[in-house]
Protein backbone atom coordinates (compact mmCIF):
# COMPACT_ATOMS: atom_id res chain seq x y z
CA UNK A 1 0.00 0.00 0.00
CA UNK A 2 2.98 2.44 0.88
CA UNK A 3 3.74 2.37 -2.88
CA UNK A 4 -0.18 4.09 -3.10
CA UNK A 5 0.77 7.14 -1.20
CA UNK A 6 4.75 7.36 -2.08
CA UNK A 7 3.84 10.45 -4.38
CA UNK A 8 1.62 11.72 -2.09
CA UNK A 9 3.96 12.02 0.98
CA UNK A 10 6.69 13.30 -1.93
CA UNK A 11 4.67 16.42 -2.96
CA UNK A 12 3.43 17.04 0.35
CA UNK A 13 7.12 16.79 2.01
CA UNK A 14 8.36 19.63 -0.96
CA UNK A 15 5.15 21.56 -0.10
CA UNK A 16 6.05 21.59 3.56
CA UNK A 17 9.63 22.46 3.28
CA UNK A 18 8.58 25.22 0.53
CA UNK A 19 6.16 26.65 2.68
CA UNK A 20 8.42 26.40 5.77
CA UNK A 21 11.26 28.03 4.29
CA UNK A 22 8.91 30.69 2.90
CA UNK A 23 7.61 31.61 6.68
CA UNK A 24 11.05 31.54 7.55
CA UNK A 25 12.14 34.04 5.37
CA UNK A 26 9.15 35.99 6.08
CA UNK A 27 9.93 36.16 10.07
CA UNK A 28 13.51 36.70 9.09
CA UNK A 29 12.24 39.61 6.45
CA UNK A 30 9.62 41.10 9.49
CA UNK A 31 12.31 41.17 12.19
CA UNK A 32 14.69 42.99 10.16
CA UNK A 33 12.02 45.56 9.35
CA UNK A 34 10.96 45.61 13.07
CA UNK A 35 14.57 46.15 14.27
CA UNK A 36 14.66 48.64 11.73
CA UNK A 37 12.04 50.88 13.65
CA UNK A 38 14.70 51.17 16.56
CA UNK A 39 17.98 53.63 16.83
CA UNK A 40 20.53 53.29 16.84
CA UNK A 41 21.40 53.38 12.97
CA UNK A 42 24.88 52.54 12.41
CA UNK A 43 25.87 54.80 9.99
CA UNK A 44 29.22 53.87 9.46
CA UNK A 45 28.06 50.26 8.58
CA UNK A 46 25.84 51.37 5.83
CA UNK A 47 28.28 53.47 4.36
CA UNK A 48 30.50 50.45 4.75
CA UNK A 49 27.82 48.48 3.02
CA UNK A 50 27.12 51.15 0.20
CA UNK A 51 30.88 50.63 -0.75
CA UNK A 52 30.64 46.94 -0.72
CA UNK A 53 27.46 46.93 -2.78
CA UNK A 54 27.16 50.33 -4.95
CA UNK A 55 30.74 51.20 -5.40
CA UNK A 56 32.78 47.99 -6.10
CA UNK A 57 29.82 46.79 -8.95
CA UNK A 58 29.58 50.55 -10.65
CA UNK A 59 32.47 49.51 -12.17
CA UNK A 60 30.64 46.30 -13.91
CA UNK A 61 27.69 48.40 -14.26
CA UNK A 62 29.12 51.06 -16.74
CA UNK A 63 30.77 48.11 -18.55
CA UNK A 64 27.60 46.21 -18.81
CA UNK A 65 25.47 49.64 -19.60
CA UNK A 66 27.50 50.93 -22.48
CA UNK A 67 27.11 47.30 -23.98
CA UNK A 68 23.69 46.93 -23.74
CA UNK A 69 22.90 50.77 -25.16
CA UNK A 70 25.40 49.70 -28.00
CA UNK A 71 23.47 46.67 -29.07
CA UNK A 72 20.49 47.95 -28.25
CA UNK A 73 21.27 50.64 -30.80
CA UNK A 74 22.47 48.32 -33.28
CA UNK A 75 19.44 45.85 -33.20
CA UNK A 76 16.67 48.38 -32.93
CA UNK A 77 18.13 50.87 -35.90
CA UNK A 78 18.11 48.00 -38.60
CA UNK A 79 14.34 47.33 -37.45
CA UNK A 80 13.42 51.02 -37.92
CA UNK A 81 14.98 51.70 -40.87
CA UNK A 82 12.47 48.81 -42.34
CA UNK A 83 10.01 50.88 -41.02
CA UNK A 84 11.23 54.07 -42.28
CA UNK A 85 11.42 55.40 -38.93
CA UNK A 86 15.12 55.64 -37.76
CA UNK A 87 14.82 58.89 -36.12
CA UNK A 88 12.91 57.39 -33.29
CA UNK A 89 16.13 55.02 -32.09
CA UNK A 90 16.68 57.43 -29.27
CA UNK A 91 13.53 57.25 -27.30
CA UNK A 92 13.01 53.53 -28.07
CA UNK A 93 16.84 52.84 -27.19
CA UNK A 94 15.93 54.97 -23.82
CA UNK A 95 12.92 53.89 -22.88
CA UNK A 96 13.58 50.18 -22.93
CA UNK A 97 16.82 51.55 -20.50
CA UNK A 98 14.87 53.25 -18.35
CA UNK A 99 11.45 50.77 -17.89
CA UNK A 100 13.12 47.54 -18.15
CA UNK A 101 16.82 46.59 -18.83
CA UNK A 102 18.35 49.38 -16.40
CA UNK A 103 16.70 48.45 -13.49
CA UNK A 104 16.88 44.32 -14.38
CA UNK A 105 20.40 44.26 -15.52
CA UNK A 106 21.62 46.26 -12.83
CA UNK A 107 19.69 44.21 -10.44
CA UNK A 108 21.26 41.10 -11.91
CA UNK A 109 24.71 42.46 -12.22
CA UNK A 110 24.66 43.66 -8.08
CA UNK A 111 22.91 39.84 -7.73
CA UNK A 112 26.49 38.23 -9.03
CA UNK A 113 28.97 41.22 -7.81
CA UNK A 114 27.67 41.96 -4.08
CA UNK A 115 24.76 39.51 -3.34
CA UNK A 116 26.81 36.66 -3.57
CA UNK A 117 29.78 38.10 -1.93
CA UNK A 118 27.53 38.83 0.93
CA UNK A 119 25.96 35.69 1.28
CA UNK A 120 29.20 33.96 1.67
CA UNK A 121 30.79 36.73 4.08
CA UNK A 122 27.68 36.29 6.76
CA UNK A 123 27.42 32.57 5.80
CA UNK A 124 31.26 32.24 6.68
CA UNK A 125 30.42 34.73 10.27
CA UNK A 126 27.72 32.41 10.59
CA UNK A 127 29.78 28.93 10.36
CA UNK A 128 32.58 30.33 12.45
CA UNK A 129 30.48 31.75 15.32
CA UNK A 130 31.38 35.03 14.38
CA UNK A 131 27.45 36.25 14.49
CA UNK A 132 27.04 33.64 18.12
CA UNK A 133 29.75 35.60 19.18
CA UNK A 134 27.69 39.15 18.29
CA UNK A 135 24.72 37.79 20.03
CA UNK A 136 26.72 36.64 23.19
CA UNK A 137 28.17 40.31 23.74
CA UNK A 138 24.58 41.37 23.24
CA UNK A 139 24.55 43.11 20.26
CA UNK A 140 21.76 42.79 17.67
CA UNK A 141 23.34 40.76 14.42
CA UNK A 142 20.94 42.04 12.83
CA UNK A 143 21.18 45.29 13.89
CA UNK A 144 24.98 45.35 12.49
CA UNK A 145 24.79 42.65 9.51
CA UNK A 146 21.37 42.80 8.00
CA UNK A 147 19.77 46.12 8.27
CA UNK A 148 22.71 48.43 6.77
CA UNK A 149 22.94 45.48 4.05
CA UNK A 150 18.97 46.05 3.59
CA UNK A 151 19.17 49.96 3.49
CA UNK A 152 23.05 49.72 1.25
CA UNK A 153 20.77 47.72 -0.87
CA UNK A 154 18.21 50.50 -1.23
CA UNK A 155 20.18 53.12 -1.86
CA UNK A 156 22.54 51.99 -4.08
CA UNK A 157 20.29 50.02 -6.60
CA UNK A 158 18.41 53.13 -7.44
CA UNK A 159 21.97 54.74 -8.31
CA UNK A 160 23.05 51.79 -9.93
CA UNK A 161 20.18 51.87 -12.31
CA UNK A 162 20.49 55.32 -12.90
CA UNK A 163 24.76 55.44 -14.12
CA UNK A 164 23.48 52.33 -16.30
CA UNK A 165 20.85 54.03 -18.26
CA UNK A 166 23.07 57.24 -18.48
CA UNK A 167 26.18 55.25 -19.85
CA UNK A 168 23.84 52.89 -21.99
CA UNK A 169 21.72 55.86 -23.57
CA UNK A 170 25.24 57.42 -24.65
CA UNK A 171 26.36 53.98 -25.87
CA UNK A 172 23.13 54.06 -27.40
CA UNK A 173 24.49 57.38 -28.89
CA UNK A 174 28.13 56.63 -29.86
CA UNK A 175 25.85 52.99 -32.34
CA UNK A 176 23.30 55.58 -33.52
CA UNK A 177 24.96 58.80 -34.15
CA UNK A 178 28.65 57.97 -34.51
CA UNK A 179 27.79 54.61 -36.66
CA UNK A 180 25.00 54.91 -37.94
CA UNK A 181 24.81 58.55 -39.04
CA UNK A 182 21.49 59.84 -37.22
CA UNK A 183 21.71 63.22 -35.82
CA UNK A 184 22.36 63.94 -32.34
CA UNK A 185 19.46 66.76 -32.30
CA UNK A 186 17.09 63.56 -33.59
CA UNK A 187 18.50 61.12 -31.18
CA UNK A 188 18.51 63.21 -28.23
CA UNK A 189 15.30 65.46 -29.28
CA UNK A 190 13.57 61.90 -29.45
CA UNK A 191 14.48 61.10 -25.70
CA UNK A 192 13.18 64.22 -24.86
CA UNK A 193 9.26 64.11 -26.73
CA UNK A 194 8.92 60.71 -25.13
CA UNK A 195 10.61 59.97 -22.29
CA UNK A 196 7.90 61.31 -19.42
CA UNK A 197 8.39 61.44 -15.66
CA UNK A 198 6.31 58.15 -14.94
CA UNK A 199 8.80 56.03 -17.11
CA UNK A 200 12.05 57.34 -14.61
CA UNK A 201 9.58 56.96 -11.75
CA UNK A 202 9.03 53.31 -13.22
CA UNK A 203 12.48 52.49 -13.26
CA UNK A 204 13.07 53.33 -9.76
CA UNK A 205 10.41 52.02 -7.83
CA UNK A 206 11.39 48.65 -9.56
CA UNK A 207 15.14 49.23 -8.53
CA UNK A 208 13.86 49.91 -4.92
CA UNK A 209 12.15 46.78 -4.84
CA UNK A 210 14.63 44.67 -6.55
CA UNK A 211 17.64 46.67 -4.28
CA UNK A 212 14.81 44.90 -1.24
CA UNK A 213 14.79 42.12 -2.34
CA UNK A 214 18.35 40.85 -3.31
CA UNK A 215 19.60 41.95 0.21
CA UNK A 216 16.65 40.25 1.68
CA UNK A 217 17.73 37.08 0.01
CA UNK A 218 21.21 37.16 -0.07
CA UNK A 219 21.54 37.96 3.90
CA UNK A 220 18.61 35.35 4.54
CA UNK A 221 20.56 32.59 2.24
CA UNK A 222 24.00 33.54 4.81
CA UNK A 223 22.22 33.29 7.96
CA UNK A 224 20.56 30.52 7.70
CA UNK A 225 23.34 28.98 5.98
CA UNK A 226 24.33 24.83 6.19
CA UNK A 227 27.40 23.20 8.04
CA UNK A 228 30.63 23.96 6.41
CA UNK A 229 32.22 24.95 2.89
CA UNK A 230 30.11 23.05 1.41
CA UNK A 231 26.76 24.81 3.29
CA UNK A 232 28.21 28.23 2.52
CA UNK A 233 28.77 27.20 -1.55
CA UNK A 234 25.01 25.87 -1.87
CA UNK A 235 23.90 28.94 -0.05
CA UNK A 236 25.89 31.27 -1.98
CA UNK A 237 24.25 29.24 -5.53
CA UNK A 238 20.89 29.22 -4.06
CA UNK A 239 20.91 32.52 -3.04
CA UNK A 240 22.20 33.72 -6.71
CA UNK A 241 20.10 31.93 -8.53
CA UNK A 242 16.70 32.46 -5.98
CA UNK A 243 17.43 36.36 -6.22
CA UNK A 244 17.97 36.58 -10.10
CA UNK A 245 14.41 34.28 -10.56
CA UNK A 246 12.26 36.40 -8.33
CA UNK A 247 14.22 39.66 -9.74
CA UNK A 248 12.44 38.44 -13.47
CA UNK A 249 9.56 37.00 -11.64
CA UNK A 250 8.48 40.06 -9.59
CA UNK A 251 10.01 42.45 -12.64
CA UNK A 252 6.86 41.29 -14.21
CA UNK A 253 4.72 41.72 -12.01
CA UNK A 254 5.53 45.32 -10.94
CA UNK A 255 5.19 46.05 -15.41
CA UNK A 256 1.96 44.57 -15.43
CA UNK A 257 1.09 46.97 -12.43
CA UNK A 258 3.08 50.03 -13.42
CA UNK A 259 1.35 49.89 -16.89
CA UNK A 260 -1.74 49.99 -16.53
CA UNK B 1 25.48 31.09 40.64
CA UNK B 2 24.91 29.04 37.65
CA UNK B 3 22.18 26.76 37.89
CA UNK B 4 20.77 24.01 35.24
CA UNK B 5 17.38 22.63 36.10
CA UNK B 6 15.84 19.40 34.02
CA UNK B 7 17.19 20.60 30.59
CA UNK B 8 16.45 18.61 27.32
CA UNK B 9 17.20 19.60 23.34
CA UNK B 10 16.89 17.59 20.45
CA UNK B 11 18.01 18.53 17.13
CA UNK B 12 15.56 17.22 14.40
CA UNK B 13 13.95 14.70 16.85
CA UNK B 14 17.67 13.27 17.81
CA UNK B 15 17.48 14.23 21.53
CA UNK B 16 21.06 15.55 22.70
CA UNK B 17 20.38 16.76 26.04
CA UNK B 18 18.18 14.28 28.33
CA UNK B 19 17.81 16.30 31.66
CA UNK B 20 20.45 17.44 32.57
CA UNK B 21 21.01 18.64 36.05
CA UNK B 22 23.81 20.89 37.11
CA UNK B 23 25.05 24.01 39.31
CA UNK B 24 28.03 26.31 39.57
CA UNK B 25 28.39 28.46 42.63
CA UNK B 26 29.98 31.51 42.51
CA UNK B 27 32.94 32.21 42.07
CA UNK B 28 33.83 28.47 41.32
CA UNK B 29 35.01 26.90 37.99
CA UNK B 30 33.43 23.58 36.91
CA UNK B 31 35.38 21.27 34.07
CA UNK B 32 32.57 19.93 31.67
CA UNK B 33 34.20 16.82 30.33
CA UNK B 34 32.48 14.39 28.36
CA UNK B 35 32.75 12.43 24.48
CA UNK B 36 33.17 14.42 21.73
CA UNK B 37 29.76 15.65 19.85
CA UNK B 38 28.05 15.01 22.65
CA UNK B 39 26.10 18.20 23.45
CA UNK B 40 28.55 20.35 25.70
CA UNK B 41 28.64 23.12 23.21
CA UNK B 42 25.37 23.13 23.01
CA UNK B 43 24.61 22.75 26.36
CA UNK B 44 27.29 26.10 26.45
CA UNK B 45 25.34 27.79 24.26
CA UNK B 46 22.02 27.40 26.17
CA UNK B 47 23.24 28.34 29.08
CA UNK B 48 24.33 32.29 27.39
CA UNK B 49 20.84 32.29 26.12
CA UNK B 50 22.09 31.56 21.72
CA UNK B 51 19.97 28.23 21.92
CA UNK B 52 16.77 27.86 23.48
CA UNK B 53 16.07 24.42 24.87
CA UNK B 54 13.23 22.58 24.14
CA UNK B 55 12.50 22.00 27.77
CA UNK B 56 14.07 22.85 31.41
CA UNK B 57 15.59 26.45 32.67
CA UNK B 58 18.99 27.54 32.70
CA UNK B 59 18.62 30.04 36.43
CA UNK B 60 21.88 32.41 36.90
CA UNK B 61 21.60 34.36 40.13
CA UNK B 62 18.14 33.01 40.20
CA UNK B 63 16.50 34.74 36.71
CA UNK B 64 15.43 32.11 34.02
CA UNK B 65 17.41 33.22 31.28
CA UNK B 66 14.60 31.04 29.01
CA UNK B 67 11.89 33.71 30.26
CA UNK B 68 13.91 36.74 30.03
CA UNK B 69 12.92 39.29 26.81
CA UNK B 70 14.78 42.32 25.17
CA UNK B 71 16.64 44.10 27.92
CA UNK B 72 16.42 42.21 30.69
CA UNK B 73 18.08 39.38 28.55
CA UNK B 74 20.36 41.86 26.89
CA UNK B 75 21.52 42.94 30.82
CA UNK B 76 21.77 39.08 32.00
CA UNK B 77 24.10 38.44 28.52
CA UNK B 78 26.87 41.22 29.24
CA UNK B 79 27.00 39.86 32.70
CA UNK B 80 28.40 36.66 30.75
CA UNK B 81 31.24 35.96 28.41
CA UNK B 82 32.07 32.86 26.31
CA UNK B 83 35.54 31.88 24.54
CA UNK B 84 34.06 29.82 21.28
CA UNK B 85 36.11 26.86 20.61
CA UNK B 86 37.36 28.74 16.81
CA UNK B 87 38.09 32.19 18.87
CA UNK B 88 35.14 33.22 16.91
CA UNK B 89 37.27 36.33 16.06
CA UNK B 90 35.99 39.15 13.48
CA UNK B 91 38.05 38.18 10.45
CA UNK B 92 38.05 41.45 8.92
CA UNK B 93 39.07 43.44 12.13
CA UNK B 94 42.42 43.29 13.51
CA UNK B 95 43.44 42.22 16.97
CA UNK B 96 42.96 45.42 18.66
CA UNK B 97 39.88 46.22 16.62
CA UNK B 98 38.63 42.72 17.97
CA UNK B 99 39.35 43.51 21.36
CA UNK B 100 38.02 47.27 21.13
CA UNK B 101 34.48 46.13 19.55
CA UNK B 102 32.64 45.33 22.81
CA UNK B 103 34.22 48.31 24.55
CA UNK B 104 33.27 50.68 21.61
CA UNK B 105 29.71 49.31 20.71
CA UNK B 106 28.48 48.63 24.67
CA UNK B 107 30.46 51.58 26.76
CA UNK B 108 30.92 55.05 26.24
CA UNK B 109 34.88 55.42 26.62
CA UNK B 110 36.69 57.66 25.20
CA UNK B 111 39.01 56.34 22.30
CA UNK B 112 42.11 57.20 24.42
CA UNK B 113 40.14 54.80 27.45
CA UNK B 114 39.71 52.11 24.87
CA UNK B 115 43.33 52.13 23.40
CA UNK B 116 44.73 51.54 27.36
CA UNK B 117 41.68 48.95 28.14
CA UNK B 118 43.05 46.95 24.93
CA UNK B 119 46.78 47.35 25.34
CA UNK B 120 46.50 46.04 29.04
CA UNK B 121 44.45 43.09 28.11
CA UNK B 122 46.82 42.00 25.06
CA UNK B 123 49.74 42.61 27.94
CA UNK B 124 47.46 40.61 29.88
CA UNK B 125 47.60 37.51 27.38
CA UNK B 126 50.83 38.01 26.37
CA UNK B 127 49.94 39.35 23.03
CA UNK B 128 51.84 43.35 23.30
CA UNK B 129 52.79 43.59 19.94
CA UNK B 130 50.10 42.01 17.73
CA UNK B 131 47.33 44.31 17.73
CA UNK B 132 47.70 45.52 13.93
CA UNK B 133 47.52 41.84 13.17
CA UNK B 134 44.36 40.18 11.53
CA UNK B 135 42.91 36.86 12.58
CA UNK B 136 44.04 35.10 9.20
CA UNK B 137 48.13 35.65 10.39
CA UNK B 138 48.19 34.87 13.69
CA UNK B 139 48.37 31.42 15.20
CA UNK B 140 45.82 29.25 16.77
CA UNK B 141 47.55 29.73 20.45
CA UNK B 142 47.37 33.57 19.19
CA UNK B 143 43.45 33.67 18.64
CA UNK B 144 42.40 31.81 21.51
CA UNK B 145 44.09 34.59 23.68
CA UNK B 146 42.63 37.23 21.76
CA UNK B 147 39.55 35.58 22.15
CA UNK B 148 39.93 35.31 26.00
CA UNK B 149 41.14 38.86 26.02
CA UNK B 150 37.59 40.12 24.00
CA UNK B 151 35.86 38.00 26.42
CA UNK B 152 37.43 39.87 29.63
CA UNK B 153 38.11 43.16 28.56
CA UNK B 154 33.61 43.62 29.66
CA UNK B 155 34.91 42.05 32.78
CA UNK B 156 32.20 39.38 32.74
CA UNK B 157 30.58 37.72 35.83
CA UNK B 158 30.41 34.49 34.16
CA UNK B 159 32.63 32.94 31.67
CA UNK B 160 32.77 30.00 29.58
CA UNK B 161 34.89 28.54 27.82
CA UNK B 162 34.42 26.03 24.80
CA UNK B 163 37.44 23.60 24.30
CA UNK B 164 39.86 26.63 24.66
CA UNK B 165 42.91 24.60 24.34
CA UNK B 166 41.85 21.83 21.51
CA UNK B 167 44.24 22.32 18.69
CA UNK B 168 46.90 23.52 20.59
CA UNK B 169 50.66 21.69 21.12
CA UNK B 170 50.47 20.79 25.07
CA UNK B 171 52.93 23.72 25.87
CA UNK B 172 50.94 26.00 24.68
CA UNK B 173 47.51 24.25 26.04
CA UNK B 174 49.08 24.57 29.44
CA UNK B 175 50.03 27.78 28.64
CA UNK B 176 46.21 29.00 28.52
CA UNK B 177 45.30 26.44 31.13
CA UNK B 178 47.38 28.61 33.83
CA UNK B 179 46.20 32.15 31.88
CA UNK B 180 43.05 31.07 32.53
CA UNK B 181 43.51 30.42 36.15
CA UNK B 182 45.51 33.58 36.52
CA UNK B 183 42.49 35.39 35.35
CA UNK B 184 39.74 33.42 37.25
CA UNK B 185 41.69 34.45 40.44
CA UNK B 186 42.51 38.19 39.62
CA UNK B 187 39.20 38.83 38.15
CA UNK B 188 36.66 36.02 40.16
CA UNK B 189 34.54 34.95 37.85
CA UNK B 190 32.55 31.91 38.01
CA UNK B 191 33.12 29.77 34.70
CA UNK B 192 32.11 26.26 32.93
CA UNK B 193 35.24 24.84 30.99
CA UNK B 194 34.57 22.48 28.48
CA UNK B 195 37.55 19.89 28.03
CA UNK B 196 39.25 17.02 26.92
CA UNK B 197 42.06 17.97 28.29
CA UNK B 198 42.36 15.14 30.96
CA UNK B 199 44.03 15.18 33.68
CA UNK B 200 45.94 18.57 33.17
CA UNK B 201 41.97 20.13 33.86
CA UNK B 202 41.66 18.45 36.81
CA UNK B 203 44.01 20.76 38.45
CA UNK B 204 43.41 24.31 37.86
CA UNK B 205 39.12 23.59 38.68
CA UNK B 206 37.22 23.35 41.34
CA UNK B 207 34.54 20.82 40.39
CA UNK B 208 34.24 18.43 37.62
CA UNK B 209 31.51 17.17 35.89
CA UNK B 210 30.89 14.28 33.19
CA UNK B 211 27.99 14.40 30.27
CA UNK B 212 27.25 10.95 29.12
CA UNK B 213 24.56 9.82 27.37
CA UNK B 214 22.69 13.73 27.49
CA UNK B 215 22.78 13.19 31.08
CA UNK B 216 25.05 14.00 33.81
CA UNK B 217 26.39 11.27 34.71
CA UNK B 218 28.95 12.15 37.79
CA UNK B 219 29.40 15.48 39.07
CA UNK B 220 32.32 16.29 42.28
CA UNK B 221 35.44 17.20 42.83
CA UNK B 222 38.51 16.33 40.51
CA UNK B 223 40.02 13.92 43.26
CA UNK B 224 36.51 12.25 43.68
CA UNK B 225 36.14 12.40 39.93
CA UNK B 226 39.92 11.01 39.63
CA UNK B 227 38.81 8.22 42.10
CA UNK B 228 35.13 7.07 41.19
CA UNK B 229 34.99 3.50 40.48
CA UNK B 230 32.12 4.46 37.97
CA UNK B 231 33.53 2.03 35.05
CA UNK B 232 32.13 4.88 32.66
CA UNK B 233 33.91 7.53 34.15
CA UNK B 234 37.00 5.20 34.59
CA UNK B 235 37.50 4.23 30.87
CA UNK B 236 36.64 7.70 29.61
CA UNK B 237 39.50 9.94 32.35
CA UNK B 238 42.22 6.94 31.27
CA UNK B 239 41.20 7.14 27.69
CA UNK B 240 40.70 3.09 27.71
CA UNK B 241 39.65 1.73 24.36
CA UNK B 242 37.92 -1.19 25.76
CA UNK B 243 35.10 -0.86 28.41
CA UNK B 244 31.10 0.44 28.25
CA UNK B 245 31.70 3.00 26.05
CA UNK B 246 31.83 2.39 22.71
CA UNK B 247 33.60 4.36 19.80
CA UNK B 248 30.85 4.84 17.00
Amino acid sequence: MNWIFAPFKFFGSITHRFIRELGRMGCFFAESLFWMAFPPYLMQRIVRRIHFIGVKTSSVIVLTGAFTGMVMALQVYYVLVKFGAEASLGPVVALSLIRELGPVISALMVIGCAGSALTAEIGIMRITEQIDALDAMALNPYKYLIIPSLLAGVISLPLLNAIFVTVGVFGGYAVGVGLMGISSGTYFGGIRDFVEAKDILEGIYKSLSFGVLITLISCYKGYYTGYGAEGVSKATTQAVVLSSVTILVWDYFMTSILVT
Amino acid sequence: MIEVVDLYKSFNDHPVLKGINLRVDEGKTLALIGGSGKGKSVLLKIIIGLMRPDRGKVLIDNQDIGRLRGKALKRLKERCGIVFQGGALFDSLTVFENIAFPLEEKTRMKASQIRDTVMRELARVGLSGSETKYPAEISGGMKKRVALARCLVMNPEIVLFDEPTTGLDPLIGKAIHKLIRECQKSLNFTAIIVTHEIPAIFSMVDRVAMLFDGKILAEGTPGEIETTKDPVIHQFIHGELEGPITIQ
